[in-house]
């Protein structure tokens, strides 16, 4: 049955949990989301939605987490719709999955793009896609400051 | 979603760009461009398009990619069916 939930739902999508910034960021987003009423998705592999559900066990930042190849299937399938999406990408496969969420959703896509190779995994995205990028891996605070910048929150 | 380990399947290329594998399909006669999120053995194939899948005798060549693995590129054989339906989608 096709989700229908009325108003914006963000999927914020996670990659490969090996570069420490992604996980602050991804509960920095969904909480600045969830204080603004957005609906919000965090999809992920099984390590990346454990790192995310022990830092906040509580549900203080978060709220659906699904994982990434169930949530892949539904917006195959369009059992699952959402407005816009962030992808966060260190890798090429990062790329790849940010090109296809944009290919399956028809929506807005904004790729975070973080870790050593943030400069040339930029340079891959070739496809519609709003990129945040910045060389970080342990200090998250610069790609902070780029995404209070773009205030996805108040769109 | 299917997985990859159920099916007999060999690796052609491991832990390369999505780009290299597309590239190397470049060398099979008979190939097609599908979307992201196709489906074939169950599995939902993610990708920038234009996402390239070979056919080679009775064997379909696609390419398989995992977040933290990168991209890998598999032939599996035996793939009458898969191959009937992306011969049918070129019509």
């Amino acid at each position: 049955m096709a989700d229908d939930t009325p108003g914006r739902t963000a999927l914020l999508v996670m990659g490969c949990p090996k570069v420490p910034v992604q996980t602050s960021l991804v509960l920095y987003l969904a909480g600045r989301m969830k204080k603004a009423g957005v609906r919000t998705i965090i999809a992920g592999t099984p390590s990346a939605r454990q790192l995310i559900r022990v830092a906040d066990s509580e549900g203080h930042y978060i709220a659906e987490m699904k994982d990434l190849d169930q949530v892949i299937n539904q917006l195959a399938e369009q059992t699952l719709t959402v407005s816009e999406s962030y992808v966060y990408v260190h890798n090429d496969a990062g790329v790849s999955y940010a090109a296809s969420i944009q290919s399956l959703t028809g929506a807005p896509v904004t790729a975070i793009i973080f870790g050593e190779e943030a400069g040339s995994v930029s340079a891959e995205i070739t496809f519609p896609c709003t990129v945040i990028a910045e060389p970080a891996t342990h200090n998250p605070m610069p790609l902070k400051k780029k995404i209070d910048e773009a205030a996805p929150w108040d769109v | 979603m299917g997985c990859l380990e159920s099916l007999p399947y060999e690796v052609l290329l491991a832990r390369v760009s999505f780009k290299e594998a597309r590239e190397f399909l470049a060398r099979y006669p008979e190939k097609y461009d599908v979307e992201p999120g196709y489906r074939i053995f169950d599995i939902r194939i993610i990708g920038v398009p234009p996402i390239r899948i070979a056919i080679d005798g009775d064997a379909v060549l696609f390419p398989f990619t995992k977040p933290c693995h990168g991209t890998f590129l598999v032939r599996v054989q035996g793939a009458a069916e898969e191959i009937e339906r992306l011969r049918a989608r070129k019509k």
